[in-house]
């Protein structure tokens, strides 16, 4: 690729945000160079709500000025545009429809399933457990013995699920909730992951994820004694379970 | 080659009916499964065993699940009347208003036909917001897909027809032609392509089925 030619590739994200670090992975895969810019979600810049109006969330990547949003559809955005390397989604068009399938999984059961562990007590949190442990399992038995989740390559469904790992540590200080004991079968393919620089490099500590958790939960108990911090009592707060801002 | 298409769908499931629109569109011969969703046959639940719902696309015996999904299969099966722009940068904007459709728009649309009261008036705001922005997307455009209809025309099938239904069910007013003059526009030429006619469930059917589902609900109350 001639030099020059990733000019204005500018990526809007959040540190902690498990959507944005999808769409590092991917630029770090593809070996693309970029500018990273963290977006204070409580003061959100001019240029996110100009190149995000609809939903006016993180991560959006803008390149050569023409925004891109949502994260999965980033990463395949990513993965279209610099075609010639590391390809994140398999040639076969069934193997392909299969990936997309469990990428959208991902998106639709893992943030908010996992947002109750960690906010919610008693009876409720104990139900949100048993509905995460059910995701973790039909996430393992997809996964079977296979090195990633395409087979030999690092692909989409990898890209989409491993940055949740990084809240296992919190899932289990707050909920009591072993990921890597419900389902042992993904341990060694977070291992594989982490061994790769691109998500190494992409994916928060633990301990600082687990930090923010507190925060996130000091803010809930502000609002709302114990029960489920609807998403009007926090100014912005979470919205189809993405953390969209939040106050402090 | 023989071609084995089958589709899982249920009569008046509009998102069944972008799957059979999309392979009409693309001339590709299938067969339909009708499903009572009340009564899931055991082959929906073998084909769909995470999400257990229709519709269903089964090519060679292998299924795919979730309607966008689909659509994205489909396109990249049969080459002909593509649906998805070529540029990276176009098919992510398509994708983008397609989820913004299933995650957003519709939900507030249905939502804002089957509840009441201050609840129905949240979601009725919602509701035209989302025809709003709908409605600057489609400005100086036929189609979402331009001149020729695309995956978001075809994932925005519910606005053409199901709406208008819905909103008489609903005794209330949504789509409404001052305000959304694309949108209407974009409707009527929708509803001129072969294709689409084809397989879209009559309205008087489609009014009786959910007129049957609003008493239902109100008798239980």
């Amino acid at each position: 690729m001639a030099e020059g030619e990733n000019k204005g590739l500018v990526l809007l994200d959040f540190w902690v945000s498990p959507f944005g670090q999808r769409c590092r992975i991917a630029l770090a895969e593809k070996g693309v160079e970029y500018e990273y810019r963290e977006e204070n979600l409580r003061d959100k810049s001019p240029l996110l709500l100009k190149s995000n109006p609809v939903h006016k969330k993180i991560p959006v990547l803008i390149h050569d000025g023409k925004p891109v949003c949502e994260s999965l559809i980033i990463v395949q955005y990513i993965d279209e545009a610099w075609p010639d390397r590391a390809p994140l989604l398999p040639a076969d068009s069934y193997a392909r429809a299969q990936a997309r399938f469990w990428a959208d999984l991902v998106d639709k059961k893992m943030y908010e399933s996992g947002t109750k562990l960690w906010k919610l007590k008693g009876e409720a949190q104990e139900e949100a457990k048993k509905e995460f442990i059910e995701i973790l399992k039909l996430l393992e038995g997809e996964l079977g013995d296979k090195k990633y989740f395409g087979g030999d390559t690092f692909g989409l469904v990898d890209i989409a699920l491993v940055p949740f790992t990084a809240w296992f540590y919190s899932y289990e200080a707050c909920a009591n909730l072993s990921a890597e004991k419900e389902a042992p079968k993904l341990v060694p393919w977070v291992k594989r992951c982490r061994e790769r620089e691109s998500v190494s490099k992409s994916l928060p500590d633990p301990l600082k994820v687990y930090e923010f958790v507190c925060f996130l939960k000091k803010l809930c108990s502000w609002h709302v004694n114990g029960h489920l911090c609807r998403p009007e009592y926090i100014v912005g707060g979470f919205r189809h379970g993405r953390l969209t801002s939040f106050v402090g | 080659m023989a071609v084995e298409v089958k589709v899982f769908r249920s009569w008046g499931n509009p998102f069944s009916y972008r799957v059979e629109l999309a392979l009409r569109l693309k001339g590709v011969a299938y067969e339909h499964i009708e499903e009572d969703l009340s009564n899931k046959s055991t082959l929906l639940l073998d084909y769909n065993p995470v999400h257990k719902k229709v519709p269903v696309l089964l090519h060679h015996g292998k299924p795919i699940a979730e309607s966008l999904l689909i659509l994205e299969y489909i396109e990249e099966t049969w080459q002909e009347n593509p649906i998805l722009p070529k540029d990276p940068r176009e098919r992510a904007v398509a994708r983008f208003w397609c989820r913004f459709l299933d995650d957003k728009c519709l939900v507030a649309l249905w939502m804002s036909c089957w509840t009441e009261g201050e609840t129905q008036q949240n979601f009725m705001e919602q509701a035209k917001e989302c025809l709003h922005l709908l409605e600057e997307e489609l400005k100086g455009k036929k189609f979402f897909g331009g001149d020729s209809i695309g995956m978001v025309d075809i994932a925005a099938s519910s606005i053409a027809h199901w709406l208008g239904v819905l909103e008489e069910v609903a005794g209330i007013s949504l789509l409404d032609e001052e305000k959304y003059p694309n949108l209407c526009k974009w409707t009527e030429e929708f509803l001129k392509s072969d294709a689409v006619m084809e397989c879209l469930p009559k309205r008087a059917n489609l009014l009786a089925l959910f007129q049957t589902r609003k008493q239902a609900i109100s008798s239980v109350k």
